[in-house]
Protein backbone atom coordinates (compact mmCIF):
# COMPACT_ATOMS: atom_id res chain seq x y z
CA UNK A 1 0.00 0.00 0.00
CA UNK A 2 1.27 3.38 -0.98
CA UNK A 3 0.69 6.41 0.92
CA UNK A 4 -1.67 8.29 -1.78
CA UNK A 5 -4.13 4.92 -0.98
CA UNK A 6 -5.10 6.08 1.97
CA UNK A 7 -6.25 9.30 0.06
CA UNK A 8 -9.00 7.14 -1.16
CA UNK A 9 -10.75 6.12 2.26
CA UNK A 10 -10.69 6.36 5.28
CA UNK A 11 -10.43 4.07 8.36
CA UNK A 12 -13.04 1.33 9.00
CA UNK A 13 -13.57 2.69 11.82
CA UNK A 14 -15.11 6.21 11.02
CA UNK A 15 -18.07 4.05 9.30
CA UNK A 16 -20.51 6.21 11.84
CA UNK A 17 -22.31 2.85 13.20
CA UNK A 18 -21.84 0.35 15.91
CA UNK A 19 -23.17 0.53 19.65
CA UNK A 20 -24.29 4.31 21.05
CA UNK A 21 -22.72 5.81 17.49
CA UNK A 22 -25.13 8.33 18.21
CA UNK A 23 -23.00 9.81 20.91
CA UNK A 24 -19.72 7.84 20.78
CA UNK A 25 -17.65 8.30 17.67
CA UNK A 26 -14.91 5.11 18.14
CA UNK A 27 -13.24 2.76 20.58
CA UNK A 28 -9.66 2.37 21.01
CA UNK A 29 -7.29 0.21 22.85
CA UNK A 30 -3.73 0.47 22.61
CA UNK A 31 -0.73 -1.78 24.19
CA UNK A 32 3.00 -1.05 24.86
CA UNK A 33 5.47 -4.19 24.53
CA UNK A 34 8.88 -3.78 24.58
CA UNK A 35 11.61 -6.81 23.35
CA UNK A 36 13.10 -7.78 26.30
CA UNK A 37 16.59 -8.51 24.11
CA UNK A 38 16.79 -4.66 23.43
CA UNK A 39 17.33 -1.59 25.30
CA UNK A 40 14.26 0.96 25.10
CA UNK A 41 13.86 2.99 22.41
CA UNK A 42 15.13 6.33 23.88
CA UNK A 43 18.24 4.31 25.25
CA UNK A 44 19.19 2.62 21.62
CA UNK A 45 21.19 3.91 19.25
CA UNK A 46 20.39 4.24 15.32
CA UNK A 47 21.93 0.93 14.30
CA UNK A 48 19.93 -0.96 17.27
CA UNK A 49 16.68 0.54 16.73
CA UNK A 50 17.35 0.09 12.66
CA UNK A 51 17.66 -4.07 13.95
CA UNK A 52 14.78 -3.58 15.93
CA UNK A 53 12.75 -2.57 13.11
CA UNK A 54 14.25 -5.52 11.36
CA UNK A 55 13.71 -7.67 13.33
CA UNK A 56 10.08 -6.64 13.55
CA UNK A 57 9.58 -6.85 9.89
CA UNK A 58 10.92 -10.35 9.63
CA UNK A 59 7.86 -11.85 12.45
CA UNK A 60 5.37 -9.69 10.92
CA UNK A 61 5.87 -11.56 7.90
CA UNK A 62 5.44 -14.55 9.15
CA UNK A 63 2.10 -13.85 11.16
CA UNK A 64 -0.79 -14.25 9.28
CA UNK A 65 -2.67 -12.18 12.45
CA UNK A 66 -1.21 -9.44 10.19
CA UNK A 67 -1.42 -10.20 6.84
CA UNK A 68 -2.23 -7.60 4.14
CA UNK A 69 -0.62 -4.84 6.19
CA UNK A 70 2.09 -2.19 4.74
CA UNK A 71 4.77 -1.50 7.14
CA UNK A 72 5.97 2.07 6.87
CA UNK A 73 9.27 3.44 7.37
CA UNK A 74 9.25 6.58 8.46
CA UNK A 75 12.70 7.80 6.58
CA UNK A 76 11.45 6.87 3.31
CA UNK A 77 8.96 8.87 3.72
CA UNK A 78 8.55 13.44 3.67
CA UNK A 79 7.29 15.41 6.48
CA UNK A 80 3.68 15.77 4.42
CA UNK A 81 3.68 11.59 4.63
CA UNK A 82 4.19 11.44 7.85
CA UNK A 83 1.55 14.20 9.42
CA UNK A 84 -1.01 12.17 6.98
CA UNK A 85 -0.31 9.08 9.18
CA UNK A 86 -0.98 11.25 12.03
CA UNK A 87 -3.78 13.00 11.08
CA UNK A 88 -5.34 9.98 10.41
CA UNK A 89 -4.91 8.67 14.18
CA UNK A 90 -2.23 6.00 12.98
CA UNK A 91 0.73 7.23 15.07
CA UNK A 92 1.35 9.63 17.62
CA UNK A 93 3.13 13.17 16.84
CA UNK A 94 6.02 12.23 18.43
CA UNK A 95 6.95 9.53 15.92
CA UNK A 96 6.42 12.20 13.03
CA UNK A 97 8.88 14.23 14.69
CA UNK A 98 11.91 12.17 15.07
CA UNK A 99 11.37 9.36 11.88
CA UNK A 100 15.11 7.59 12.43
CA UNK A 101 14.80 4.13 13.18
CA UNK A 102 11.09 4.25 13.32
CA UNK A 103 8.29 2.14 11.76
CA UNK A 104 4.21 2.27 11.35
CA UNK A 105 2.54 -1.03 10.09
CA UNK A 106 -1.03 -0.51 9.19
CA UNK A 107 -3.30 -3.18 8.40
CA UNK A 108 -5.58 -3.07 5.08
CA UNK A 109 -8.41 -1.27 6.85
CA UNK A 110 -6.49 0.70 9.27
CA UNK A 111 -8.30 -1.12 12.02
CA UNK A 112 -4.43 -2.22 13.51
CA UNK A 113 -1.63 -0.37 13.50
CA UNK A 114 1.53 -0.76 15.49
CA UNK A 115 4.55 2.18 15.58
CA UNK A 116 8.11 0.41 16.07
CA UNK A 117 10.36 2.53 18.20
CA UNK A 118 8.43 5.59 19.33
CA UNK A 119 8.76 5.77 23.09
CA UNK A 120 8.16 1.98 23.65
CA UNK A 121 9.63 -0.58 20.89
CA UNK A 122 5.71 -1.72 19.85
CA UNK A 123 2.94 0.70 20.16
CA UNK A 124 -0.19 -1.95 19.02
CA UNK A 125 -3.75 0.18 18.41
CA UNK A 126 -6.57 -1.21 17.87
CA UNK A 127 -9.47 1.28 16.47
CA UNK A 128 -13.17 0.19 16.50
CA UNK A 129 -16.52 2.36 15.13
CA UNK A 130 -18.75 2.98 18.41
CA UNK A 131 -18.65 2.21 21.92
CA UNK A 132 -17.01 -1.36 20.81
CA UNK A 133 -13.97 -1.55 23.44
CA UNK A 134 -14.65 -5.09 23.98
CA UNK A 135 -13.78 -6.22 20.61
CA UNK A 136 -10.67 -3.92 20.12
CA UNK A 137 -9.52 -5.69 22.93
CA UNK A 138 -10.83 -9.33 21.05
CA UNK A 139 -8.02 -8.20 18.27
CA UNK A 140 -5.54 -6.49 19.82
CA UNK A 141 -5.69 -9.12 22.58
CA UNK A 142 -4.96 -12.44 19.64
CA UNK A 143 -2.30 -10.14 17.66
CA UNK A 144 -0.81 -9.51 21.32
CA UNK A 145 -0.33 -13.54 21.50
CA UNK A 146 0.26 -14.24 18.12
CA UNK A 147 3.68 -11.83 18.12
CA UNK A 148 4.10 -12.89 22.11
CA UNK A 149 5.21 -16.54 20.18
CA UNK A 150 8.00 -14.54 18.55
CA UNK A 151 9.11 -12.03 20.45
CA UNK A 152 10.11 -12.21 23.77
CA UNK A 153 8.69 -9.28 25.39
CA UNK A 154 10.05 -7.40 28.93
CA UNK A 155 8.36 -8.50 31.32
CA UNK A 156 7.73 -9.66 34.99
CA UNK A 157 5.25 -11.43 36.83
CA UNK A 158 5.39 -9.37 39.71
CA UNK A 159 4.82 -5.67 37.86
CA UNK A 160 3.59 -7.20 34.60
CA UNK A 161 5.08 -5.10 31.36
CA UNK A 162 7.89 -2.92 31.31
CA UNK A 163 7.48 0.28 29.72
CA UNK A 164 9.81 3.78 29.34
CA UNK A 165 7.05 5.30 31.20
CA UNK A 166 5.58 4.01 34.70
CA UNK A 167 2.20 5.34 34.06
CA UNK A 168 2.42 2.22 31.89
CA UNK A 169 4.15 0.09 33.12
CA UNK A 170 1.46 -3.22 34.16
CA UNK A 171 -1.15 -4.00 31.65
CA UNK A 172 0.65 -0.67 29.51
CA UNK A 173 -2.90 -0.99 28.18
CA UNK A 174 -4.84 2.08 26.95
CA UNK A 175 -8.85 2.01 26.30
CA UNK A 176 -10.11 5.62 25.16
CA UNK A 177 -13.69 6.43 23.90
CA UNK A 178 -14.07 9.37 21.52
CA UNK A 179 -17.18 10.88 22.52
CA UNK A 180 -19.47 13.90 21.25
CA UNK A 181 -21.45 15.71 23.95
CA UNK A 182 -22.52 18.91 22.45
CA UNK A 183 -26.01 18.82 24.99
CA UNK A 184 -23.43 18.79 28.02
CA UNK A 185 -21.91 21.25 26.36
CA UNK A 186 -24.81 23.77 25.28
CA UNK A 187 -26.37 23.21 28.87
CA UNK A 188 -23.32 23.86 30.70
CA UNK A 189 -23.03 20.77 32.33
CA UNK A 190 -19.53 19.56 30.67
CA UNK A 191 -17.05 20.72 33.37
CA UNK A 192 -19.07 18.96 36.18
CA UNK A 193 -19.12 15.62 33.97
CA UNK A 194 -15.46 16.13 33.54
CA UNK A 195 -13.98 16.81 36.83
CA UNK A 196 -16.23 13.52 38.10
CA UNK A 197 -14.32 11.69 35.29
CA UNK A 198 -10.78 13.10 36.64
CA UNK A 199 -11.71 11.86 39.96
CA UNK A 200 -12.13 8.29 38.97
CA UNK A 201 -8.63 8.29 37.45
CA UNK A 202 -9.96 8.34 34.02
CA UNK A 203 -8.61 11.47 31.68
CA UNK A 204 -10.14 13.75 28.89
CA UNK A 205 -8.27 14.90 26.32
CA UNK A 206 -9.60 16.69 22.54
CA UNK A 207 -9.89 15.07 19.33
CA UNK A 208 -6.64 15.42 17.86
CA UNK A 209 -5.22 13.32 21.12
CA UNK A 210 -3.25 13.82 23.80
CA UNK A 211 -2.18 17.69 24.51
CA UNK A 212 -4.78 19.08 22.61
CA UNK A 213 -8.10 20.75 23.60
CA UNK A 214 -11.38 19.80 23.30
CA UNK A 215 -12.66 20.94 20.16
CA UNK A 216 -16.38 20.68 18.42
CA UNK A 217 -17.33 19.29 21.48
CA UNK A 218 -15.76 16.01 20.84
CA UNK A 219 -14.02 14.59 24.17
CA UNK A 220 -11.70 11.75 24.27
CA UNK A 221 -11.81 9.58 28.08
CA UNK A 222 -9.70 6.83 28.38
CA UNK A 223 -8.20 4.90 31.55
CA UNK A 224 -4.85 6.10 33.77
CA UNK A 225 -3.89 3.19 35.88
CA UNK A 226 -2.66 -0.12 34.97
CA UNK A 227 -1.74 -2.08 38.05
CA UNK A 228 -4.22 -3.25 40.28
CA UNK A 229 -6.96 -4.61 37.74
CA UNK A 230 -7.12 -6.93 34.76
CA UNK A 231 -7.26 -5.65 31.34
CA UNK A 232 -11.05 -6.65 31.10
CA UNK A 233 -12.12 -5.10 34.39
CA UNK A 234 -10.09 -1.77 33.31
CA UNK A 235 -11.99 -2.08 29.95
CA UNK A 236 -15.21 -2.82 32.10
CA UNK A 237 -14.77 0.23 34.15
CA UNK A 238 -14.46 3.09 31.23
CA UNK A 239 -17.55 0.62 29.55
CA UNK A 240 -19.77 1.52 33.19
CA UNK A 241 -18.25 5.14 33.15
CA UNK A 242 -18.98 6.01 29.41
CA UNK A 243 -22.47 4.18 29.97
CA UNK A 244 -23.06 6.67 32.41
CA UNK A 245 -21.93 10.01 30.36
CA UNK A 246 -24.03 8.62 27.34
CA UNK A 247 -27.31 8.78 29.74
CA UNK A 248 -26.34 12.45 30.25
CA UNK A 249 -25.85 13.36 27.06
CA UNK A 250 -28.94 11.83 26.31
CA UNK A 251 -30.71 13.44 29.14
CA UNK A 252 -29.69 16.75 28.26
CA UNK A 253 -30.73 16.53 24.15
CA UNK A 254 -34.34 15.82 25.36
CA UNK A 255 -33.65 18.83 27.59
CA UNK A 256 -32.86 21.03 24.86
CA UNK A 257 -35.37 20.00 22.36
CA UNK A 258 -38.13 19.96 24.95
CA UNK A 259 -36.74 24.14 25.93
CA UNK A 260 -36.73 25.24 22.73
CA UNK A 261 -36.75 22.93 19.71
CA UNK A 262 -37.29 25.67 17.40
CA UNK A 263 -33.48 27.35 18.51
CA UNK A 264 -32.12 24.04 18.20
CA UNK A 265 -33.40 23.30 14.94
CA UNK A 266 -32.29 26.90 13.70
CA UNK A 267 -28.77 26.08 15.07
CA UNK A 268 -28.17 22.96 13.30
CA UNK A 269 -30.09 24.13 9.72
CA UNK A 270 -27.69 27.22 9.52
CA UNK A 271 -24.70 25.21 10.69
CA UNK A 272 -25.20 23.12 7.28
CA UNK A 273 -26.16 25.99 5.08
CA UNK A 274 -22.81 27.50 6.30
CA UNK A 275 -20.96 24.08 5.84
CA UNK A 276 -22.32 23.65 2.02
CA UNK A 277 -21.83 27.42 0.88
CA UNK A 278 -18.74 28.73 2.90
CA UNK A 279 -15.56 29.46 0.77
CA UNK A 280 -13.04 29.53 3.63
CA UNK A 281 -13.05 28.16 6.38
CA UNK A 282 -10.91 27.21 9.26
CA UNK A 283 -10.66 23.72 10.88
CA UNK A 284 -11.82 25.09 14.67
CA UNK A 285 -15.12 26.68 12.60
CA UNK A 286 -15.43 23.52 10.45
CA UNK A 287 -15.09 21.19 13.60
CA UNK A 288 -17.91 23.45 15.76
CA UNK A 289 -20.19 23.62 12.89
CA UNK A 290 -19.93 19.73 12.03
CA UNK A 291 -21.11 18.83 16.05
CA UNK A 292 -23.85 20.87 15.12
CA UNK A 293 -24.43 18.84 12.19
CA UNK A 294 -24.04 15.44 13.66
CA UNK A 295 -26.34 16.05 16.83
CA UNK A 296 -29.11 17.10 13.84
CA UNK A 297 -29.02 13.86 12.38
CA UNK A 298 -28.75 12.20 15.77
CA UNK A 299 -31.68 14.21 16.72
CA UNK A 300 -33.75 13.42 13.45
CA UNK A 301 -33.76 17.38 12.88
CA UNK A 302 -31.50 16.86 9.60
CA UNK A 303 -32.24 13.69 7.39
CA UNK A 304 -30.63 13.28 4.05
CA UNK A 305 -26.69 13.76 5.70
CA UNK A 306 -24.32 10.65 5.26
CA UNK A 307 -23.20 10.26 8.74
CA UNK A 308 -20.24 8.21 7.10
CA UNK A 309 -19.60 11.54 5.09
CA UNK A 310 -19.25 13.88 7.80
CA UNK A 311 -16.89 11.43 9.87
CA UNK A 312 -14.33 11.00 7.00
CA UNK A 313 -14.47 14.85 6.71
CA UNK A 314 -13.01 14.96 10.44
CA UNK A 315 -10.11 13.32 8.96
CA UNK A 316 -9.84 15.08 5.08
CA UNK A 317 -9.94 18.68 6.53
CA UNK A 318 -6.79 18.60 8.35
CA UNK A 319 -3.84 20.53 6.80
CA UNK A 320 -1.36 17.23 5.47
CA UNK A 321 -4.98 15.97 3.95
CA UNK A 322 -5.84 18.79 2.28
CA UNK A 323 -2.18 19.26 0.85
CA UNK A 324 -1.86 15.42 -0.51
CA UNK A 325 -5.38 15.94 -2.22
CA UNK A 326 -4.60 19.38 -3.72
CA UNK A 327 -1.03 17.98 -4.57
CA UNK A 328 0.95 20.21 -3.73
CA UNK A 329 2.01 22.92 -0.38
CA UNK A 330 -0.36 25.12 0.93
CA UNK A 331 -0.12 28.17 3.30
CA UNK A 332 -2.89 28.94 6.25
CA UNK A 333 -5.04 30.40 3.73
CA UNK A 334 -4.93 28.38 0.72
CA UNK A 335 -5.45 25.47 2.88
CA UNK A 336 -8.91 27.40 4.33
CA UNK A 337 -10.36 27.59 1.01
CA UNK A 338 -9.52 24.33 -0.29
CA UNK A 339 -11.04 23.16 3.33
CA UNK A 340 -14.22 24.70 2.34
CA UNK A 341 -14.40 23.66 -1.17
CA UNK A 342 -13.55 19.68 -0.01
CA UNK A 343 -16.39 20.13 2.55
CA UNK A 344 -18.81 21.34 -0.22
CA UNK A 345 -18.19 18.55 -2.76
CA UNK A 346 -18.45 15.90 0.36
CA UNK A 347 -21.68 17.10 1.76
CA UNK A 348 -23.05 17.98 -1.56
CA UNK A 349 -23.25 21.66 -1.80
CA UNK A 350 -24.13 23.18 -4.95
CA UNK A 351 -21.79 26.27 -6.31
CA UNK A 352 -24.54 28.54 -6.02
CA UNK B 1 -6.96 38.33 13.47
CA UNK B 2 -3.43 38.53 14.50
CA UNK B 3 -1.18 36.47 16.86
CA UNK B 4 -1.87 37.87 20.78
CA UNK B 5 2.12 37.52 21.07
CA UNK B 6 3.91 38.73 18.18
CA UNK B 7 1.12 40.46 17.18
CA UNK B 8 2.09 40.26 13.23
CA UNK B 9 1.38 36.62 11.74
CA UNK B 10 -2.18 35.48 11.12
CA UNK B 11 -3.49 33.64 14.32
CA UNK B 12 -3.55 30.00 13.53
CA UNK B 13 -3.80 28.13 16.99
CA UNK B 14 -6.66 28.97 19.16
CA UNK B 15 -5.47 27.91 22.97
CA UNK B 16 -8.00 27.71 25.82
CA UNK B 17 -6.50 27.51 29.03
CA UNK B 18 -7.99 26.90 32.18
CA UNK B 19 -6.66 28.44 35.37
CA UNK B 20 -9.01 28.07 38.99
CA UNK B 21 -12.00 27.87 36.81
CA UNK B 22 -10.97 30.75 35.01
CA UNK B 23 -10.87 30.66 31.22
CA UNK B 24 -8.71 32.41 29.29
CA UNK B 25 -8.16 32.77 25.48
CA UNK B 26 -5.25 32.89 23.32
CA UNK B 27 -4.96 32.95 20.12
CA UNK B 28 -1.38 32.50 18.20
CA UNK B 29 0.63 31.99 14.89
CA UNK B 30 1.96 28.80 13.81
CA UNK B 31 5.76 29.78 15.64
CA UNK B 32 4.44 31.81 18.75
CA UNK B 33 2.65 28.43 19.40
CA UNK B 34 5.32 26.26 19.01
CA UNK B 35 7.20 28.38 21.05
CA UNK B 36 4.57 28.48 24.30
CA UNK B 37 4.15 25.01 23.77
CA UNK B 38 8.04 24.55 24.58
CA UNK B 39 7.32 26.46 27.80
CA UNK B 40 4.23 24.66 28.81
CA UNK B 41 6.25 21.25 28.06
CA UNK B 42 8.86 22.61 30.57
CA UNK B 43 6.51 23.79 33.03
CA UNK B 44 4.20 20.95 33.30
CA UNK B 45 6.06 18.11 32.28
CA UNK B 46 5.59 14.58 32.89
CA UNK B 47 9.16 14.34 34.07
CA UNK B 48 8.30 16.86 37.18
CA UNK B 49 5.72 15.20 37.98
CA UNK B 50 6.85 12.33 38.40
CA UNK B 51 9.73 13.82 40.01
CA UNK B 52 7.39 14.98 42.32
CA UNK B 53 6.01 11.69 43.05
CA UNK B 54 9.22 9.64 43.99
CA UNK B 55 10.30 12.29 46.14
CA UNK B 56 7.23 12.48 48.53
CA UNK B 57 7.38 8.26 48.01
CA UNK B 58 8.81 6.62 50.78
CA UNK B 59 11.63 5.29 48.54
CA UNK B 60 13.65 3.53 51.34
CA UNK B 61 15.92 6.64 51.98
CA UNK B 62 19.36 5.98 50.40
CA UNK B 63 21.77 8.61 51.92
CA UNK B 64 22.09 11.39 49.16
CA UNK B 65 25.35 10.62 47.75
CA UNK B 66 24.17 6.94 47.44
CA UNK B 67 20.86 7.89 45.42
CA UNK B 68 23.17 10.22 43.35
CA UNK B 69 25.41 6.95 41.95
CA UNK B 70 22.72 4.60 41.57
CA UNK B 71 23.04 3.08 38.05
CA UNK B 72 21.50 0.43 36.15
CA UNK B 73 24.04 -1.78 34.79
CA UNK B 74 22.67 -2.72 31.66
CA UNK B 75 21.91 0.09 30.21
CA UNK B 76 23.80 2.93 31.95
CA UNK B 77 20.63 5.06 32.65
CA UNK B 78 21.52 7.18 36.24
CA UNK B 79 18.52 6.98 38.58
CA UNK B 80 18.64 10.83 38.87
CA UNK B 81 18.50 10.94 35.18
CA UNK B 82 15.39 8.97 35.47
CA UNK B 83 14.17 11.63 38.16
CA UNK B 84 14.94 13.95 35.80
CA UNK B 85 12.90 12.87 32.55
CA UNK B 86 10.59 9.79 33.75
CA UNK B 87 11.34 7.53 31.66
CA UNK B 88 13.06 4.36 31.97
CA UNK B 89 16.58 3.19 29.81
CA UNK B 90 15.60 -1.18 29.50
CA UNK B 91 13.68 -3.51 31.20
CA UNK B 92 16.22 -3.84 34.19
CA UNK B 93 16.18 -0.61 35.18
CA UNK B 94 12.75 -2.05 36.63
CA UNK B 95 15.02 -4.53 39.23
CA UNK B 96 18.15 -1.80 39.73
CA UNK B 97 15.51 0.47 40.96
CA UNK B 98 13.36 -1.24 42.34
CA UNK B 99 13.58 -0.02 45.91
CA UNK B 100 12.17 3.37 44.45
CA UNK B 101 9.56 2.54 42.19
CA UNK B 102 7.34 0.32 44.18
CA UNK B 103 6.02 3.04 45.79
CA UNK B 104 6.11 5.34 42.88
CA UNK B 105 4.33 2.95 40.58
CA UNK B 106 1.81 2.32 43.71
CA UNK B 107 1.60 6.50 43.47
CA UNK B 108 0.26 6.46 40.17
CA UNK B 109 -1.86 3.41 39.55
CA UNK B 110 -3.08 3.26 43.44
CA UNK B 111 -1.42 -0.21 43.20
CA UNK B 112 1.35 -2.29 42.41
CA UNK B 113 -0.22 -5.46 42.47
CA UNK B 114 -0.15 -6.67 38.66
CA UNK B 115 -3.06 -8.77 37.58
CA UNK B 116 -3.39 -8.80 33.87
CA UNK B 117 -2.34 -10.98 30.99
CA UNK B 118 1.12 -13.06 31.17
CA UNK B 119 1.98 -13.26 27.34
CA UNK B 120 1.72 -16.40 25.68
CA UNK B 121 4.94 -18.68 25.64
CA UNK B 122 6.38 -16.38 28.38
CA UNK B 123 8.87 -19.08 30.21
CA UNK B 124 10.03 -21.02 27.60
CA UNK B 125 11.13 -18.22 25.30
CA UNK B 126 12.73 -16.47 28.12
CA UNK B 127 16.33 -17.14 27.46
CA UNK B 128 15.52 -18.81 23.26
CA UNK B 129 15.09 -15.35 21.93
CA UNK B 130 17.87 -13.26 23.24
CA UNK B 131 20.72 -12.84 20.30
CA UNK B 132 24.34 -14.05 21.54
CA UNK B 133 25.94 -11.49 23.34
CA UNK B 134 23.20 -9.84 25.35
CA UNK B 135 22.79 -9.92 28.91
CA UNK B 136 19.60 -12.09 29.87
CA UNK B 137 16.76 -10.13 31.15
CA UNK B 138 15.01 -11.85 33.50
CA UNK B 139 16.43 -9.55 36.58
CA UNK B 140 16.60 -12.20 39.36
CA UNK B 141 18.87 -14.83 36.97
CA UNK B 142 21.01 -11.74 36.80
CA UNK B 143 24.63 -11.23 38.40
CA UNK B 144 24.56 -7.99 37.88
CA UNK B 145 21.08 -7.00 38.56
CA UNK B 146 21.66 -8.74 41.63
CA UNK B 147 24.23 -7.04 42.72
CA UNK B 148 22.86 -3.98 42.67
CA UNK B 149 19.55 -4.80 44.33
CA UNK B 150 22.35 -5.88 47.00
CA UNK B 151 23.71 -2.52 46.94
CA UNK B 152 20.24 -0.70 47.61
CA UNK B 153 18.87 -3.06 50.07
CA UNK B 154 22.39 -2.34 52.02
CA UNK B 155 21.63 1.74 51.15
CA UNK B 156 18.03 0.83 52.76
CA UNK B 157 19.11 -0.92 55.34
CA UNK B 158 16.87 -3.54 54.53
CA UNK B 159 19.78 -5.88 56.07
CA UNK B 160 17.57 -9.28 55.81
CA UNK B 161 16.65 -8.56 52.21
CA UNK B 162 20.32 -8.29 51.72
CA UNK B 163 21.33 -11.39 53.01
CA UNK B 164 18.47 -13.22 50.73
CA UNK B 165 20.28 -11.59 48.00
CA UNK B 166 23.68 -12.03 48.77
CA UNK B 167 22.87 -15.76 49.01
CA UNK B 168 21.36 -15.99 45.53
CA UNK B 169 24.56 -14.43 44.46
CA UNK B 170 26.55 -16.89 46.19
CA UNK B 171 24.67 -19.77 44.61
CA UNK B 172 25.07 -18.00 41.18
CA UNK B 173 28.75 -17.71 41.11
CA UNK B 174 28.98 -21.67 42.35
CA UNK B 175 26.89 -22.51 39.54
CA UNK B 176 29.34 -20.73 36.86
Amino acid sequence: MRIEELLNHTGEWLRGTGPSAHIVMSSRVRLARNLQAWTFPGKSGKKDLEAILKAFEEVVNRLSALKGSTLFQMTELDQVDRQLLVERHLMSHEHASNPEGKGLLVTAEEVVSIMVNEEDHLRIQVMRSGLNLSEAWDIINAIDDALAHELAFAFLPSWGFLTACPTNTGTAMRGSVMMHLPALVMTKQINKVLAAISKLSFASRGFYGEGTQASGNFYQISNQVALGHSELDIIQNINGLIRQVIEQEEQARQALALQNKPMLEDKVCRSFGLLKTARIISSQEAIELFSMVRLGLDMGILKHVDHKALNELFIMIQPAHLQKIEGKKLNAFERDTKRAAVIRQKLGGRDV
Amino acid sequence: MTCDICGKKKATVHLTEIVDEQMSEMHLCEECARQKSTQMEQQFGLADLLAGLSDTSKAPASKEGEKNTLKCPRCGLAYEDFRKFGRLGCGECYTSFKEHLTGLLRKIHGSNQYLGKTPSGYQQNQMAALPEGTIALLPSENLSGLKQQLHAAIAAEDFEKAAQIRDKIRNMEKNQ
